[in-house]
């Protein structure tokens, strides 16, 4: 069991109501067609522009087409993001180039206050991803507590600079619905990556 | 006059279809029940306006009239459960109705969308809970136990019971009911990042978290403001119940030009 469900089992004794929504997230598929409008589960209904490490400015739905690996994250932080690029990392590794050419990446920012295109840049610069289909990316803070709300991330500024967060790589399915979560940190997640390669063959 | 009021403006916007009472929160540096941030667990707090009441069903009946993409038949799944706006009369202002109770069965997407609508956004924890922390007469009652036990029995009520209406109980502020009627939600409900067993100190749960770790609960007497924590850390931005409602804070017009 993973930590996320762990912990998830501790809250959902609090509230009762978190396992209904979970249970229902595969189950809204809008019916395949050329322009469909968006599955009523897609987070991509929310319209958030997004700044990339490039400073190229795009609305999240634009990345509709594609699975997606979406996170949150701030530069400054020393431990964790360093660990959550890597496992991204780790979990491409597990797929072949075609599947892997097909997968787009996006990490937001907590922290827009010291987050600047140029700091994105910087970060990005020095991690070794390929930035075609990699994006660090800010927003304004008001989008950045709406998106984590959406992806089911906490988050909290503690003050001297630093997040306290919840770590998650969240896999969208090429319409923005959210179809696999992990929070395993360091390698791989097995389970994540039959989703993710699920979810390739099947968009 | 029982309580001192400091500045309360009725502001009826022509662009709104319905009027809305703010009052002046000073602000200032106060002990919150968060702990473990930098700030050692003083908090502080820069001046705000808050609404007197929470959102009533009729304030947000006439919110989804004039913004039909939060009616219950077109509000989509990702911002909503399937509870939103269950059992409700929306709108309905006629003597007897049920128009004056505070709204529920609202998520938290929909409920940012009324303040936004209202020109404000959502409370952060630290503003409403710098405000709940107000009884009648003064503006940190929290230490009176007497005060702590008053509340703990509001919460007592029966979930059964029909919502009392708004505007009873106002505080110091001239804020109404921010105890003993509904949880209310907030803006960062999704920052609070309680440890869900203090006891798991070295379990590998500490990964979840960067940086410092999970928030320290203090005031452990204080049981009625852990509860409120307890339960906003467990929900989830679609989330809408029974007895969760809210209402919207403001920019401070204290020390502005008009």
């Amino acid at each position: 069991m993973t930590h996320l469900s762990r912990r998830g089992l501790l809250l959902a004794a609090g509230a009762s109501i978190l396992a209904a929504n979970t249970l229902a997230i595969a189950d809204e598929r809008a019916p395949a067609a050329k322009v469909t409008p968006l599955p009523a589960k897609s987070i991509y209904q929310f319209p958030v522009s997004l700044t990339d490490q490039s400073g190229k400015t795009f609305q999240l739905a634009e990345r509709r087409g594609a699975p997606m690996i979406v996170s949150m994250f701030y530069t400054s932080c020393q431990y964790v993001c360093p660990m959550l690029i890597e496992s991204i990392q780790a979990t491409e590794q597990k797929l072949s180039p075609t599947e892997r050419a097909r997968l787009k990446v996006t990490l937001v920012s907590f922290d827009p206050e010291h987050d600047t295109v140029q700091v994105l840049r910087k970060t990005a610069d020095s991690r070794s991803f390929d930035s075609a289909r990699w994006a660090l990316a800010r927003t304004d803070a008001t989008s950045v507590r709406k998106l984590a709300a959406l992806l089911g991330i906490q988050y909290r500024a503690i003050g001297n600079g630093d997040f306290n967060h919840s770590t998650a790589l969240i896999l969208l399915d090429a319409d923005g619905q959210i179809v696999g979560k992990t929070s395993e940190l360091g390698s791989a997640d097995a389970e994540f990556v039959k989703a993710l390669r699920r979810t390739l063959s099947s968009s | 006059m029982k309580h001192k009021v400091l500045g309360a403006v009725l502001l009826s916007c022509a662009h709104l279809a319905w009027p809305a009472t703010y009052v002046d929160v000073p602000g200032g540096t106060f002990p919150s029940a968060l702990g473990n941030d930098a700030s050692a667990g003083q908090a502080a707090v820069q001046p705000y306006r808050m609404r007197a009441t929470p959102v009533t069903r009729s304030e947000f009946g006439a919110f989804v009239a004039s913004h039909p993409q939060w009616q219950r038949k077109n509000a989509p799944r990702v911002f909503v459960d399937s509870d939103y706006l269950a059992d409700q009369t929306l709108g309905d202002d006629r003597p007897g109705s049920r128009g004056d109770q505070p709204v529920t069965h609202v998520s938290w997407f929909a409920a940012e969308a009324f303040c936004e609508a209202e020109a404000g956004r959502l409370p952060t924890w630290l503003e409403w809970e710098f405000a709940a922390a107000a009884d009648a007469t003064r503006p940190d009652a929290r230490g009176d136990a007497a005060w702590r036990a008053q509340i703990l029995g509001w919460y007592s009520r029966p979930a059964s019971q029909a919502l009392p209406a708004v505007g009873a109980r106002a505080n110091y502020y001239g804020i109404s009911d921010l105890h003993g009627v509904v949880w209310e939600w907030v803006d960062d409900f999704n920052a609070l990042l309680v440890n869900a067993d203090s006891r798991s100190a070295g379990d590998p749960d500490k990964l979840k978290f960067c940086g410092a770790g999970a928030i320290d609960l203090q005031q452990r007497d204080n049981y009625a403001i852990l509860m409120r924590v307890a339960l906003l850390s467990s929900l989830k931005g679609t989330d809408s119940t029974s007895s969760l409602g809210f209402r919207c804070v403001r920019p401070t017009t204290i020390g502005t030009t008009p």
